[in-house]
Formats: C-alpha cells, structure tokens, sequence
C-alpha cells in the first residue's frame, strides 16, 4: 500500500505501460520505414548494386563449380546466357548449390533469402542474355484449367504423372512431384529445363498455354481429391497394396473374430 | 418352422401357416432339412470363399445402379459437366458418362468408388481363398474338380477385372488396352488379324467399349454365376474339409450345423463385408478418371499400371530384357512378348492341373476330406512357396518404377534384381519353406515325446539339474499326430514285367516328394517316451 502511494503521487501508474508502447511504436515505425525503404529498393534487374551483390554471392557460392566468371568448370556447365529463369529456380527451390553430385541436383531447404536469390539471378542474366523470370500474370493461375490439363497429359504426365506425382526416369533419375511447387517456379523449369527436364520453349508452348497449366497444377494443389484420400495418387500399385493390407487384412480380422471360440 | 407346428399344434400361427402353404406347394422343407443340418466346420480360413462371394455380390449390387447412368459408346462428345479441368474437352460418351457418374448423379461416385474396390477385393479374396486351398491340401480327392472350377473362376475374375478397368475409356485403360493390343499383334500369323477383329479395324477403334461392355456385363458375370453355383454344390456334395482333431474323421464334418446359427452368422458376415467395402469406398479414392483424362493413344502417364490382379502379367514384360525381337522370313517375331505369354501360360496351366499332378505322384486314390497342416506336408509347400514367390516377383516387377522412386533406387537395379530374383528367389523359397516345414515337424515330433518345456528347473538329490517337460494333453496331441507321410513309390515291373519311361518318372517325381520326411509319432514311440519319464 505505502508503495503504491508513493508511485501514485509522482507519476500515473500506466506511465511505464505507455513509455514502453511508445518506445515500441516507434522502434516499430522506424523498422517499418526502413523495411519499405528497402523494399523500394528491391533488386532491379538493371541495377548496378543487384548485380554487384549477386557477383559477390555468386563467388562465394557458386564459382567453385561453375567457375569465377561462370563460364563453367568440368564440376559444372556455364552459367552465361541460362537467364535469371534458370538461377531462380534452381537456387530458388533450394537444388543449388548442389548438396552432392548425383544423378540429379535434389531439393533442399533454401539457402539465400529472396532478396539473394533475384540478385544472384540479375547478375547471372547480366552475362548474356536467357530467359528472364515470368510476370506475375503468367503464373498465378488465371488461365483455362482444361486446356492447361490437356497439354500437361499431352508433354508432361509421361515423367510428371497425370496427377502431378512424380515418377521414375532412368539411372536413378526422376521427375519430381508437382504437387507443392509454386507456379513461378514451374514455368521457370518449362523455359530453362532443369536438370533432365526438357526446355520448352515459347514456340513450343506459348507463354498463355503455359499458364494454363499452371491454372491445371494449382487446381489439383487446392482441391483435393473428390473421392476421398489419393493414398498418393499412385494409381493402381498403390490402391492394390491398400486393398492387400487395410482392406483384406480388416476382412481376415473380422473372420478370425466371427469364428473365435466364444468363452 | 416344422417345430414351431409341433410345439403349438392347436394355434397357428402365421408363419407356421406360411411356411406349411409354401413346403406342401414346393416340398422345400427336404431340403432345408438336408441343408440346414450341415455341418460347416469352424474356422476363421473357412470363410475366405465367403469373403470373395460377398464381393461379387457387392460388385452385383453397385454395377446395377451403374448400368443405369453408363453409355458404353465411343461417339465423340464435349464434356459439359461440373469437374471445371475437363470442361470443354472431346471425349467418348463412355467417359463423359463415367464422369457424370462420378459428379453429377447423386451417390454415383460413391457406388462406383464401392464398385472397384470390392472388384479388388473379390480377385484378392480368391487369392487368398486359393492359397489356403493349396497349402493345406483341400484340393486333393475328391475335390480336383473344384479346385478347376475356382481357378477358372479367377481367371474369369481377372478378366471381369479387366474388362471392367476399360469401360471407362480414360487414359489409364486406354493405355492398358493398348499393351493388350500389342500383345495379341505379338501373336505370329493370326496376331494382326485377332486385333483388328477384336477392336473392329486399327486400335482404338469406336467398337471395342461397347464390345467390352456385353462381356463385362452379361458374357461373363453369368458364366461366374453358373460356376459360383457348380462350385457351391461341390461344396455341398462333398463336405467342408476340417483340420483333425479327437472325434473328426474322413467320414464325418464336425461343426455348427448351417441352420440356424451358422447361416445367420453367415448373413451378418455379408454385411459386415458390405460395411467394410463402404467405408473403404467412402474414405479412399480409387481409379480418378477425373485425372487421367479422355483415351488419346499419344500420351502416356508415368506409374501408369494396371490393377493389382493384372500386375504379374505386366511385370512380365517389364522383365524381359531388350532386343528379343528380329525379322525371319519377312516377319516380325516378338519374343519379347512371346516369351512371357507363353511363360505365364505354363504357370497358369500348371497351377490348373497341380491336383493331378499331386495324386499321380502320390499314387493315392482315397478320399481327403481332413486338410493337412502345411508343415506336414513339406514338399508341397515348398513348391506353393516357390510358386508364390515367382508370381510375387512378377507382381514386384509391373510396380519397378513406384519402387525406385519411393526407395530412391535406380529403374535399372531394381529391373536387373527382380530378374534376377524371378530365378533365384523360388529356389531360395523352395528350399527355406521344406527346412522350416522339416523343422517344425521335428518340433511337433519332440512336443508329443517329451511335452512342453516348462522353464521350471529342478534339483534332483543326487545333485543333477534336470527341467520339468510339461506333457501334452490328449486333446493338443491329436492334432500333432494325426497326418500322413508318404513313402516314396517303388518301381515295379508291370504285368508285361517291363518298366516304363512313365514309371521310373514317377518314381523320381515320389522320391522328390517323400524322401525327406517326419513320421508321425506312432503309438509305440509314444508309449516308450513315456516309460522313459516315469
């Protein structure tokens, strides 16, 4: 009591409560300030600066195997004239810098912010032109999803799957599940041909056909599936192991039940 | 209901009027009389031919309400349903209605969800129902005859199977009917014309739904009805099998009678079938035709496979290496598919006639209505454990790509050990399964001499440890001696005092069955092991 008395009569009791808000607002307010600063300041493709970042993160990542002016080393090809596309989405989905050699680069978590992937990427373009990183309209899914489905079961379902599942190619390669990848991403690799991937170029599939399969890929990303779990959209091997296991194995139980001794 | 008559004759009741009307109309009361006293012997393997009968009447039930709603014709439509990634697409009637079934008809993708699965269910039950046949010598005298008519009825199975796969017109069956077609042009001479006969001129043809239709639905479910009722009579006719125990013999059944708890047991069974097959339906997407999208002969899915029962046949083609295919006499000669056609033909005829073969080696006449424990029989379960083996690696081999993915393996590693394996694994099988079954009977023979080990240690007075053997009960015993062994035949002369090439053959053949053997213990072991205690 005597020291709540003593508080009362200098200053309000929520004065501290209101210092400290204040203090945080405005910390707050000046980080937010600064952030959208820096958000102006995102790397431009034609910037100076972006490509001097990107040139130092380049040499302290990525020169080991393609070498210090990325013209390519025997551990790596050339990187002069793959495009931003290309850096984006292999430094972007985490498969570069490569974790080992292998009969592909495989995904692994993202080692650059974003901020680091796109100057990586400006700096790379700025060595000869390549395919660039597609507009936001070409990749968030605004497009006819029949006609993107029909073209993925036409050029991509024989590695890809029809349901974006992924399957086996040769010598321990393998297409990699579609089913968590982002669209931009997914248009990088039709234009750059990731690792075993084909490239399929805009005279091949216009850059509106290949929005429509993105609509396709993002349609079957956001609405599971009508019938119940996919048990990984598998197809057969995987409904046939169910029946054997779950489905049998339930029947054999119920017999053994039905035909138990009763005590 | 003849008692209901008896106990309450002044007052009749209805049902007792009812069922009086109906037997002095039918004389039906003979037969249920007959048939309600089977004996139906109790046990939990026992009810694997139910299981694969409850399917089929499953797979009845759901494929009536989808013959309502589907069209069976191959005329080009734009599908204009409710699934949107479809919308606008050309595609056959056939599969537009397939997708109709699945979107806009209330309770159709449920039913044809319910259809599929128990379609898998019924050609797994079968195996499984098949397997416990073989294991346990239920095929032997005099039951050959059905052991035929169940295994045409899973080949029939596989074929409704099939057929069925391929209604929908979709890429997945397209793809399937495709390898069909390639096979029957692998065929030499007759191949091409077979194919176009069969899908009405160039593959895909505008024929073949409709054609696969009338088998799916009339040709071949009435065949199997027939046989279900051959099969079922046989059933009857010859008694349910039992395992020995006191009291059973090769003349008698023992067990529930049919009516009235067996045959009420029964029925709950069949809805529980139905509940499980429902609740499977319900939960887990099969076949997405949505997916895969309208037949077009270019594209082709990755994992594309057919349904589990068709995989052995598939992973025999995946096995055969390359380059089996050359030109002879201005013809194509396509060992690559030859090869496996007429490899899985052997397999299948051979598995048809194995109950020959058995009786001709053992020579013996009798009838077996007491099925064996598969251990007591080792070399016939070596051989089904070779068999199961070699299709199992075959069934492997039509998933290789699934496996290398999912285990992170090379497509080449696992094709070139499955080939491997399809020769060595059923010899390794063969082997594992005659030791283990010797083994075991070693074990049985040692439980009936000398009991049960007990894990109670005792100090005789003279200082030395012995452990208490706890002896077997009658009961237990009987089970544990009651079964043939087989001496290997000699080789006689015949009457014209020659011995044939037939008879040194089977004489081998006998040899290989029988030489290695457990007795069972006789009555003069047991005794003297028990002298030996006491």
């Amino acid at each position: 009591m005597n020291r709540s008395k003593r508080r009362t009569g200098r200053r309000h009791p929520l004065a501290t409560a209101a210092l400290l808000a204040l203090g945080l607002v405005f910390t707050g307010g000046a980080y937010a300030a600064f952030s959208t600063t820096t958000a102006q300041a995102e790397p431009s493709p034609t910037s100076q600066e972006t490509i001097e970042e990107g040139g130092k993160l380049f040499q302290a990542n990525c020169a080991t195997c393609h070498g210090l002016d990325a013209q390519g080393t025997n551990d790596g090809p050339s990187l002069i004239g793959v495009g931003a596309a290309a850096v984006d989405f292999q430094v972007g989905t985490g498969r570069m810098p490569m974790q080992m050699q292998g009969p592909q680069a495989e995904q692994k978590p993202v080692q650059f912010t974003d901020e680091q992937v796109k100057q990586l990427s400006y700096y790379v373009a700025s060595l000869g032109p390549g395919p660039d990183i597609p507009a936001d309209s070409l990749v968030n899914g605004g497009g006819d999803a029949a006609n993107g489905a029909e073209l993925f079961r036409i050029n991509c379902a024989m590695c890809h799957n029809v349901a974006g599942a992924g399957g086996a190619l040769t010598e321990g390669k393998f297409a990699p599940p579609l089913t968590d990848v982002s669209g931009v991403h997914i248009y990088e690799a039709m234009v750059t041909g990731p690792q075993n991937m084909p490239v399929f170029n805009d005279l091949n599939i216009s850059p509106e056909d290949k929005r429509d399969i993105i609509t396709y890929l993002q349609y079957v990303q956001d609405n599971r599936s009508p019938g119940g779990f996919e048990l990984g959209s598998l197809g057969p091997v995987a409904e046939g192991l169910f029946i054997w296991i779950f489905g049998l194995g339930a029947i054999v139980a119920i017999t053994v039940w039905i035909t138990a001794k009763s005590n | 209901m003849s008692t209901a008559t008896t106990q309450t004759p002044q007052r009749r009741t209805f049902t007792a009027a009812a069922s009086n009307y109906i037997d002095e109309r039918t004389s039906v009361s003979t037969f249920v009389k007959e048939l309600g006293r089977k004996a139906f012997p109790d046990h939990w393997s026992f009810l694997l031919g139910e299981v694969a009968l409850f399917s089929f009447l499953v797979i009845l039930i759901t494929g009536t309400f989808l013959t309502f709603f589907f069209q069976a014709s191959m005329a080009e439509v734009e599908y204009e349903g409710s699934y949107v990634p479809l919308k606008g697409v050309e595609m056959s009637v056939a599969m537009a209605s397939t997708l109709d079934i699945s979107f806009d008809i209330r309770g159709g993708l449920f039913v044809r969800q319910m259809h599929h699965w128990a379609a898998l269910m019924f050609v797994a039950a079968i195996g499984l129902h098949m397997l416990r046949i073989f294991f346990t010598g239920a095929f032997r005298k005099p039951r050959e005859l059905n052991w035929v008519i169940g295994f045409v009825m899973f080949i029939l199975a596989m074929g409704e199977g099939f057929t069925g796969y391929s209604l929908p017109d979709d890429l997945l069956s397209g793809n399937g009917l495709r390898i069909i077609d390639g096979m029957i042009k692998g065929i030499p001479l007759i191949g091409t014309w077979t194919s176009f006969l069969l899908f009405g001129g160039e593959f895909p043809g505008t024929e073949i739904v409709g054609r696969l239709y009338t088998l799916h639905i009339l040709l071949l479910p009435v065949i199997l009805l027939a046989l279900i009722a051959l099969h079922l009579m046989f059933v009857v006719v010859h008694k349910h099998t039992q395992y020995a125990a006191p009291g059973r013999t090769q003349q008698n059944a023992v067990g529930p009678p049919i009516l009235p708890v067996y045959a009420a047991k029964a029925g709950g069974f069949f809805f529980l079938v139905f509940g499980v097959l429902a609740l499977i339906a319900s939960l887990f997407t099969i076949n997405p035709i949505w997916n895969y999208g309208p037949y077009d002969p270019s594209p082709v899915s990755a994992g594309t496979q057919p349904d589990w029962y068709i995989g052995f046949a598939d992973g025999a083609l995946r096995l055969i290496p390359p380059g089996w295919e050359f030109v002879l006499f201005d013809r194509t000669w396509s060992f690559n598919i030859l090869v496996p056609l007429v490899g899985l033909g052997l397999f299948i005829a051979t598995v048809l006639i194995y109950p020959f073969i058995e009786a001709w080696v053992t020579g013996d006449k009798r009838e077996h209505h007491i099925v064996d424990r598969p251990r007591n029989a080792p070399t016939r379960t070596a051989i089904g454990a070779a068999g199961v083996t070699f299709y199992a690696v075959l069934w492997a081999a039509a998933s290789s790509d699934i496996i290398a993915t999912h285990f992170k393996l090379t497509m080449e590693g696992v094709i070139h050990s499955l080939q491997a394996l399809l020769f060595i694994g059923p010899i390794v099988a063969y082997f594992v399964a005659k030791r283990v079954c010797i083994a075991l009977q070693k074990k049985d023979r040692e439980i009936v001499l000398h009991g049960y080990e007990s894990g109670r240690i005792v100090k005789l007075p003279g200082g030395e440890f012995i452990e208490v053997h706890q002896p077997l009960d009658e009961y237990d015993r009987w089970k544990l001696v009651s079964y043939e062994s087989y001496q290997p035949l000699m080789i006689r002369p015949n009457a014209r005092g020659k011995i044939t090439v037939g008879q040194r053959l089977r004489a081998g053949m006998s040899r290989w069955f029988f030489e290695d053997r457990i007795a069972p213990v006789t009555k003069g072991e047991l005794e003297a092991a028990h002298h030996e205690h006491h």
